[in-house]
């Protein structure tokens, strides 16, 4: 801001009638602040739109034109107003917990812990924690249809959220259900977001943890663990079962194998003593007489050598009691048979 | 001179200034002189007159705005303690009306803030909880088939059993709307629409809060009381079955083992029958032969044997005797 660049506006000035040495000084003064000031209105009339975005332009409030992404142009203090909505951008809510270093304003609420205590279908409580995304969809509607779209968005989250956990047990909530809750939420989150021409367009609702309320914690995990022990009060009993059947099954085929051998050895024996007696039998029926005695006395040989007591009688004998000694042999077995 | 002509300018720019407004989009203005609404509410947004400093620009929302209620504990039909949070969407569709009854925001939502207050609390307490929970009528829930193999066995405290919605004859969506028409009705003299009402939130009272939790722990206990006697009860099941089959198994081997060796026994005697049943001379040798073989093992060495001289084999001890009389 030097002198010199001043003093064109110093001339322009100057016909407004104050004395000469008077306007100059006021000049001086002045013209900085009236060169800022032209400095900002240059720079309030131009604006970007970043690459994700639109802006939506209003002239004295009415509203013009929805401006594309790159430089633009505006009638600068406050009659041309210009409001940038980032309309390619995924939003994030976040119900139940938050993360940090969020930009989008509605992105999380001040009170998560408020959020995600819900009572289910069979009157139990779980609490839940979930992520909606959406994007903004129809700029005008988001500007000027609804006031505070984002928090409108929230509760309208909330509220559908537990419609559908109030229709649902808490073993679906917690476990087998959550997908149908996600997709149920996405149907009635789109819906109202429609009927309420809040201008926005809902991505997708992912729930995050879901968990029982922490003095039930405890409870759940006995039901897993009553699960596990279940699982291995039978499989031990597998256990033991196999243990023992298959070995059971084992040893019956080796009975029936070794069975299967006796019957084998039976016959081969009989078989074996048949031709045997067979050989024997036809030299026997050619001297049946002289073979049978031979045999006899063939085997009273083998027989008699062993026998320690042997006492041959007269045949006119008649009691023969006197000759045994009872005393050394109690149960004296008198051996009739011999004597044919 | 200058000086006031200047002055006079800067003046005529002040008014000029003052005689213009802008509507915006989403607002409607209604001009008041000295407090009284003049005119017809501006609706359409862009720039326009008025009478400067006479007249005043009062603008009002033409959006959907939110009314979200304070959550607030209140009994239901059958004396649980719960609090509920409603939210609301309405806008001012009257503006003429609404400006002279309400002014501005802050009395409207106080004055929503009581209506749907109390309609809240006469529907709640209509309605048993589960009218406010559950929302369709006959929904069937999916069922973990591991967890509740045999739930229709376990009841719950309420005889529901566990794993299934509690009856309901409304619903809450048309509590909603018992809600939301009574109230709507209340708010339309203040040139607003009410255009629907939702609960957004819920919960227990922290004093019935631990009674639930207790009902919860204990329908718990009992599912996990189940999983271990079914645990114990397949075990059992399973060694039963171990027994059966290890009885089967050896009585099944024991009948075989039989059957084969009575076969091999049979066998044996039928070949042993038909040798020495050939002939009758075949039988006598038989009779013979065996006889000798049983001697062998019958007379042992501490047998005592008394032999006659008439036998077969002492005969000739007494006498040589002739050769006509052998035999």
């Amino acid at each position: 801001m030097s002198k010199e660049s001043s003093a064109p506006l110093l001339k322009w000035r100057s016909p407004v009638g104050i004395s000469p040495v008077q306007s100059f000084l006021r000049l001086f003064h002045a013209a900085p602040i009236v060169l800022i000031l032209l400095a900002i209105v240059a720079w309030s009339s131009w604006y970007t739109v970043p690459s994700d975005s639109v802006a939506v332009l209003q002239r004295f409030g009415k509203y013009q034109a929805e401006i594309p992404p790159g430089l633009h142009f505006k009638i600068p203090l406050g009659v041309d107003v210009a409001t940038i909505l980032p309309v390619k951008r995924q939003l994030k809510q976040e119900f139940g917990f938050y993360t940090d270093n969020a930009t989008n304003p509605d992105q999380y609420s001040d009170t998560p812990e408020e959020e995600s205590p819900m009572v289910t279908g069979d009157l139990n409580a779980a609490l839940l924690e979930w992520v909606v995304q959406y994007r903004i969809s129809e700029p005008t509607k988001y500007l000027f249809a609804v006031r505070e779209p984002g928090q409108t968005l929230r509760d309208v989250s909330e509220s559908v959220m537990r419609e559908a956990v109030g229709d649902r047990t808490v073993d679906e909530v917690l476990t087998i259900g959550r997908q149908e809750i996600e997709a149920e939420a996405l149907i009635l989150m789109q819906q109202l977001a429609t009927r309420y021409e809040m201008g926005v367009s809902i991505d997708q609702v992912q729930l995050k943890n879901i968990n029982p309320p922490a003095p039930v914690q405890d409870s759940f995990n006995e039901v897993n663990q009553a699960q596990q022990e279940k699982e291995r009060l039978i499989n031990e009993a597998r256990r033991d079962y196999n243990r023992v059947i298959p070995l059971a099954e084992g040893e019956k085929d080796q009975r029936i194998r070794e069975a299967e051998g006796y019957r084998l050895k039976r016959i081969n024996e009989a078989e074996g003593d048949v031709a045997r007696f067979n050989a024997v039998l036809t030299e026997y029926q050619k001297a049946p007489e002289v073979t049978q005695r031979r045999l006899y006395i063939e085997t009273l040989q083998t027989i008699l050598p062993d026998v320690q007591n042997k006492v041959v009688v007269d045949e006119n004998m008649q009691g023969i009691l006197p000759l045994l000694n009872l005393n050394r042999q109690l149960p004296q077995p008198t051996s009739q048979e011999a004597s044919q | 001179m200058n000086r006031f002509l200047l002055i006079v300018a800067a003046l005529v720019a002040y008014l000029l200034f003052n005689a213009f407004y802008t509507v915006g989009e989403a607002q409607q203005v209604i001009l008041t002189q000295f407090g009284k609404p003049v005119g017809e509410p501006k609706t359409e947004a862009g720039l326009k007159m008025k009478l400067p400093f006479i007249q005043t620009v009062n603008r009002i929302d033409k959006r959907v705005l939110e009314w979200d209620g304070s959550p607030s504990d209140m009994p239901t039909k059958d004396k649980l303690y719960i609090s509920v949070d409603l939210f609301a969407r309405w806008r001012i569709i009257d503006p003429m009306a609404y400006f002279l009854r309400m002014r501005d925001e802050r009395s409207a939502l106080s004055r929503l803030d009581d209506i749907l207050g109390s309609e809240t609390r006469n529907a709640v307490a209509k309605h048993e909880l589960i009218e406010i929970v559950r929302t369709t009528k006959d929904r069937i829930p999916l069922k973990d088939p591991i967890l509740l193999e045999n739930a229709e066995a376990t009841k719950g405290e309420d005889s529901t059993p566990i794993g299934s919605l509690v009856p309901i004859r409304k619903g809450r969506e048309q509590v909603e709307q018992e809600i939301f028409k009574a109230a709507a009705e209340k708010v339309k003299v203040f040139g607003i629409e009410l255009l629907d009402i939702r609960f957004k939130r819920i919960n227990y009272n922290d004093s019935v809060q631990p009674k639930i939790f207790e009902r919860m722990i204990s329908e718990r206990r009992q599912i996990a009381e189940r999983f271990r006697s079914e645990g114990n009860g397949e075990a059992a099941r399973i060694r039963g079955n171990m027994t059966r089959d290890l009885n089967r198994i050896q009585s099944e081997a024991y009948r075989k083992v039989e059957e084969i060796r009575g076969e091999g026994d049979a066998k044996a005697a039928e070949i042993y029958a038909n040798a020495y049943n050939q002939s009758p001379a075949a039988a006598k040798f038989y009779e013979f032969t065996r006889t000798m073989d049983a001697y062998k093992s019958i007379v042992t060495q501490d047998s005592t044997v008394v032999l006659s001289t008439d036998s077969d084999l002492f005969k000739y001890l007494k006498e040589a005797g002739s050769p006509s009389t052998t035999q």
